[in-house]
């Protein structure tokens, strides 16, 4: 049973990828073209790309760019979009059948898991040049001293608000620079008869990756679930729930539920991500975005969201230097900011950050929370940091339900997690 | 039922034999002495057996075989790819058993199968007695009842917890028009496993429901004419009569429903995934949670979680078989 729902949920995916790209082929055929890529000499053949962006149709953009990119390295591009959360054990088994993609797209804390696994290769074996992407978002894709990979954009958290919300409440949304601040005006905009704050506090990933900002944002350390600083955020959230500051669904809320509850225009604030910034053009009300205040003031780090383009492992080794003009391509600043521009992502350079700046105001406050941003694996966590997030995320929920106190539940999370 | 589809297969089973032994005979020469006729049958009776062979080990019994590999192996996300896990027997159990889910686990895998089980099969089997009477409109009604069966579940599951959203859904806005507080049913620890359950039982009872109803087609009106002779009324025909003669089919349904309902994953991950704090995880959701629900997936344990939900199904399995058997036996 276990073995079979994979392979449905791949071979579904797989066949929507399909659909959606146009492309009738699916999985056996990578494996094909690697072989055939084995025999003939290396800079020519079928390359494989595999990323999660299956919103990118055939004739899209992004696979226009795939193709041209492909073109400039000699090679033909064959491309197949997952959804996210299935390209990881895709490509686990891909691997253990030897027929890993040319080019993979993941998300960035996948990339020490797949890099534990010998998956992939580092910048040292595949010649992929990181030096001009900033080293805080470069960091997730490092282990053990080695890149495994480089980041195509980087996304974070922030606080949307809803300006009129805030000004019928009387909020000067510039006085919110702490935690107290932030709490005070909560307070006010319930006492003003509307809501106060949504985010996603769920058991999964993305609970964890919602509660990172105001964890790491009190001085906590990943390492020590149990200091105070860590009681302390848990406590804050715990408190906006048991005031009534924000609403009971949060603990079921994934980030795009926890949008919805901010759409309907009753939220003062909303933490959400930069891919929400075309959602919110539309939302109908005047809004704003300020970076994730820190306990004691300044931005909190809020964790990297993005995707890393990675080189996996083949049989071949010589089929890595066209592999590397592809990623090199991919990753050109003209075609990063591009790409950067429709995943509504912030560039991974600083030239490129600052184009953004430039260019779209609206970016300002997105370019400033990235490059305060920390990756989740990053602090040579690697492979530690799943098992950290799972206890961390069981932690916060324990806790908002009131089945543990918040330091109960830390120091059980913490007992878990070795 | 039984006994009607056991002689379907006494009755086949000649029929293909003798199609087996007539499908070479005109290539073969008539000579041929009876041992080699026996031989070519044996071997035809092969070759006709082949692709059920070929297709119960393809797709059942390697699977199953890799499933129960993987439970006894210490895979990390390095060992699978290089395929060289160490046996480490059943230490994964060991693990699974140690850990603090197993037992709230267990215990709500037991909760939600027993309770959707019993709501399942008695408002299936009331539904069921209610649409023997032929009343107007009563097939439409009873094509009605099948929705929720037709409906994709994630569609099914979405709805519900819209329905059930602690601040937007329409059951607390029901509920707070008659003077009742909200009630969290997605997000308050006692409540998630009462609202999981309340949407399977939803969705299981048109399947009793047509099980049921089609059991009491086969029930014969002269048996219900003869007991109202006697006076019997409507309870005692239905004690005595209708459930009694029904055995056979609510013995299968609950069986096929227990093995449904034990496996059920798709509506409890969508409405809570098995939270918060693992209060309505259930092996099924466990067993998933471990193997994909993680960035860094535990395939031992996930897999050996799924292979205890089989030894349970199959435990159940040997129950009704046996029951099965008593009652042919008596």
């Amino acid at each position: 049973m276990n073995r079979s729902t994979p392979r449905r949920i791949a071979l579904g995916s797989a066949a929507v990828a399909v659909v959606l790209t146009g492309v009738a082929a699916c999985g056996s055929s990578a494996s094909s073209s690697g072989s055939s890529g084995s025999s003939g000499s290396s800079a020519q053949g079928t390359y494989t790309i595999w990323d999660p962006y299956p919103q990118f149709a055939a004739g899209s953009a992004w696979e226009k760019l795939l193709d041209s990119c492909g073109t400039s390295a000699g090679v033909k591009i064959k491309r197949t979009a997952f959804d996210t959360t299935d390209l990881t054990n895709k490509e686990l088994l891909a691997a253990q059948q030897g027929n890993s993609p040319d080019v993979l797209i993941v998300d960035n804390p996948v990339v020490s898991t797949l890099a534990d696994a010998g998956v992939l290769t580092s910048t040292e074996e595949n010649k992929v040049d990181t030096s001009q992407v900033e080293p805080n978002l470069l960091a997730a894709g490092q282990s053990g001293g080695k890149t495994y990979g480089t980041p195509i954009g980087a996304n974070t958290l922030a606080l949307y608000y809803n300006k009129s919300v805030l000004k019928a409440a009387g909020v000067d949304p510039a006085s919110v620079k702490d935690w107290a601040s932030l709490t005070a005006a909560l307070a006010k905009v319930k006492a003003a008869g509307k809501k106060g704050i949504t985010f996603s506090a769920i058991g999964t990933e993305e609970g964890s990756f919602q509660f990172l900002p105001w964890y790491w944002g009190s001085g906590a350390q990943l390492t020590d679930l149990t200091s105070d600083q860590a009681v302390s955020a848990v406590t804050l959230w715990k408190d906006w729930l048991k005031d009534g500051y924000a609403p009971n669904s949060v603990l079921n809320n994934t980030q795009t539920t926890s949008w919805q509850e901010f759409a309907t225009g009753q939220y003062a604030f909303s933490e959400n991500g930069t891919w929400q910034l075309a959602n919110a053009k539309k939302a109908g009300f005047d809004y704003g975005i300020m970076a994730v205040p820190a306990q004691n003031g300044g931005t909190a780090p809020a964790p990297t969201g993005g995707e890393f383009v990675t080189v996996p492992v083949q049989k071949d080794t010589g089929r890595y230097s066209a592999s590397d003009k592809i990623v090199s391509c991919l990753t050109s600043s003209a075609n990063l900011l591009a790409t950067d521009t429709t995943l509504s992502y912030i560039a991974p350079t600083k030239a490129g950050q600052d184009t953004q700046s430039s260019t779209d105001p609206d970016l300002k406050v997105w370019v400033q929370a990235v490059q305060a941003a920390k990756g989740r694996t990053s602090d040579n966590l690697g492979t530690k940091y799943p098992k950290i997030s799972e206890q961390l995320w069981g932690a916060v929920q324990a806790a908002l339900t009131g089945s543990k106190s918040p330091k109960d539940a830390l120091t059980a999370a913490q007992a878990a997690a070795k | 039922m039984n006994e009607r589809s056991q002689l379907a297969e006494a009755s086949s089973g000649p029929t293909r034999r003798g199609a087996a032994a007539t499908a070479p005979s005109p290539g073969t020469p008539r000579t041929a002495g009876p041992p080699r006729k026996s031989r070519s049958q044996q071997w035809a009776a092969w070759g006709f057996l082949a692709p059920v062979v070929l297709y119960l080990a393809a797709f059942y019994a390697y699977p199953l075989y890799r499933n129960v590999d993987l439970s006894l192996r210490n895979y990390t996300v390095r060992s699978f790819v290089q395929g060289d896990a160490p046996f480490t027997g059943l230490q994964n159990y060991s693990t699974v058993v140690h850990d603090p889910t197993f037992w709230p686990a267990l215990l709500h895998t037991v909760i939600f199968t027993a309770v959707s089980l019993l709501f399942q099969y008695s408002i299936g089997l009331a539904l069921a007695v209610f649409f023997t009477r032929h009343f107007p409109l009563s097939g439409t009604l009873r094509a009605l009842f099948l929705v929720p069966w037709l409906l994709p579940l994630i569609v099914s599951a979405s709805t519900w917890s819209w329905m059930l959203n602690s601040d937007s859904g329409v059951v607390n806005a029901a509920l707070h028009a008659v003077g009742i507080g909200q009630v969290d049913w997605l997000t308050s620890p006692t409540w998630t496993l009462v609202s999981v359950t309340v949407a399977n039982i939803w969705i299981g009872v048109p399947f009793n429901l047509v099980v049921l109803y089609s059991g009491l087609q086969s029930i014969p009106d002269t048996l219900y004419e003869a007991a109202a002779l006697d006076g019997a009324n409507a309870w005692q025909r239905f004690r005595h009569i209708t459930f009694p003669l029904l055995r056979p089919v609510s013995a299968i349904t609950l069986l096929l429903g227990l093995v449904y309902t034990l496996k059920v994953f798709d509506i409890i991950w969508i409405m809570t995934k098995g939270g918060p704090s693992d209060s309505s995880t259930t092996f099924a959701t466990w067993s998933y949670k471990l193997g994909f629900g993680n960035l860094l997936p535990q395939f031992g344990p996930g897999a050996a979680v799924g292979n205890l939900l089989v030894l349970i199904a199959l435990a159940f399995g040997l129950v009704y078989i046996r029951a099965q058997k008593k009652q042919a036996g008596s």
